[in-house]
């Protein structure tokens, strides 16, 4: 690993992935004699929505495979910059590999340029990412994220989510992925109010996040014994602020006192 | 058959510093000294765009002075090398000592084998976790590599500069008066510099991961005036 004085020809600009393949660190070359599908660690669920004054992401902390806990603290929800923030469904390591990639291709792309990229630019690059990782997902090793984040130009939370193939798709309210991502959907749908406060919105978050634990298996519900939480955090103009543990354990203990009024102690 | 003129290698080098000497002369003058919550950087510099200061790494801060492509072509080597080097390693492997001694191999080089010296001077700082480990690289036109305690001087006049300020600094100053003391330095008796006309910037050990910021015009402007 050798980085030249480059020449003006040859000079990769500011895109830290074409910098990485010149000095021959290809971060998406795929292992050759790699034949059939491998199988390791899953990340679950993450979803993020809007609010009043930006948006609100969330992930659970387990990771599996296959049946088995694979991870129980996992960080599958993480700032990507001071504005946006970058959650991930799917395989573990090619998921935090890529989230690395993706942190340092920003600030990287900030430090050469001088100015940060644009939010819609930063999802762009992400789904030139994934879309990259084609290769690896054939193999079974897909990455899903959603992005988000604060748009300084427009003033507002915006919000997208992925195919396998790059497909980026801007959603208006809110978007939940992974393998409990369907009752994550519909607790968001129902619960989703325009122009709600962020505290409305960490708590539908949450509710979201626990009836998807509920259902799905390989999603992870409030681990009270160890204190593990799932993370949630808000990102508006004053940038990313991560909910604080003991927040979150006071808004999950709201859920399960308003579960035993409705349903009785042992539902 | 034509006959090249001989000429002396020590005439030649001694035209080949002069060349890089006047062009890094004809630019203005940068300080950086140490301060109680780091490491500042104060340029004279009209412009609001093509910056003298920027950041590399985390704790790490480019400065250069002469010609702006070519220092700029130097900043840009160093913020590939510690991001490609954070990147296959850890972010603590990256430091300043070694990207200084980069930049001293490529000047030199440079200086000795090319047509055209590079007529910059550049400084590599970074702020350690305590006063004593901050360190200031000041590298020359020839990839002479100086280890610099406190404070330095790029540019030209660099040495009536750093008599100003040698005589005035001090490491434990706040701020604020770290920068009136830089500014003071740098325009000399007999003139003052418009807070328009400087480039500020600090490497600050409060400032999280990224130490790097650069200080906004108003509160340059409340340390020297409009």
């Amino acid at each position: 690993m050798r980085v030249p004085l480059f020449t003006s020809a040859g000079d990769p600009g500011s895109s830290f992935t074409d910098l990485l393949k010149m000095v021959g660190l290809d971060p998406f070359a795929v292992a050759e004699g790699v034949d059939g599908v491998v199988s390791a660690p899953h990340g679950t669920t993450v979803l993020a929505l809007r609010y009043a004054d930006g948006v609100v992401m969330a992930g659970d902390r387990r990771a599996t495979m296959g049946t088995r806990i694979a991870n129980r603290e996992m960080e599958k929800v993480v700032p990507a910059d001071r504005h946006s923030g970058v959650a991930i469904s799917g395989t573990a390591g090619v998921a935090m590999d890529m989230i690395k990639l993706f942190q340092l291709q920003l600030e990287h792309y900030e430090k050469i340029d001088g100015r940060p990229i644009s939010l819609e630019g930063k999802a762009n690059q992400l789904s030139q990412m994934i879309k990259a990782n084609l290769g690896a997902a054939m193999q079974g090793l897909a990455v899903i994220p959603i992005f988000a984040g604060y748009d300084v130009i427009r003033n507002t939370g915006r919000l997208w989510d992925f195919d396998i193939t790059g497909g980026r798709y801007e959603e208006r309210e809110f978007v939940a992925t992974g393998s409990g991502g369907g009752p994550a959907s519909t607790v968001l749908k129902v619960g989703y109010r325009p122009g709600q406060t962020a505290d409305q919105a960490i708590e539908l978050a949450c509710r979201a996040l626990w009836e998807a634990a509920e259902v799905d298996s390989a999603t992870g519900g409030p681990d009270l014994q160890r204190g593990i939480y799932p993370i949630v955090a808000t990102i508006s103009a004053d940038g990313w602020k991560p909910v604080s543990e003991s927040d979150l354990a006071s808004v999950f203990e709201r859920l399960v006192s308003s579960q035993r009024d409705v349903r009785g102690a042992l539902s | 058959m034509n006959m090249p003129f001989y000429v002396a290698p020590e005439q030649m080098m001694k035209d080949r510093a002069d060349y890089a000497r006047k062009g890094i002369a004809r630019g203005r003058a940068l300080v950086a000294v140490q301060f109680d919550d780091g490491i500042l950087l104060v340029a004279e510099n009209p412009s609001n765009m093509l910056r003298k200061i920027s950041e590399i790494y985390d704790r790490i801060a480019f400065a250069g002075v002469g010609k702006y492509n070519e220092f700029d072509q130097l900043r840009r080597f160093g913020v590939r090398n510690a991001d490609v080097k954070g990147y296959s390693y850890s972010r603590d492997d990256v430091e300043a000592r070694s990207l200084a001694n980069d930049y001293a191999q490529i000047l030199g080089q440079t200086f000795t084998h090319e047509v055209k010296p590079l007529e910059v001077e550049i400084l590599i700082a970074e702020v350690g976790p305590t006063p004593a480990e901050d360190q200031l690289f000041h590298i020359l036109y020839d990839g002479t590599l100086v280890d610099e305690k406190g404070m330095s001087v790029l540019g030209g006049d660099a040495d009536a500069i750093g008599e100003r300020l040698g005589t005035t600094w001090w490491a434990t100053d706040d701020l604020a008066t770290a920068l009136a003391k830089c500014a003071a330095a740098l325009a000399g008796p007999d003139r003052r510099i418009a807070s328009d006309d400087t480039e500020v910037a600090v490497l600050s050990r409060s400032n999280g991961r990224r130490c790097f910021a650069r200080v906004d015009d108003d509160r340059v402007r409340s340390v020297l005036g409009a």
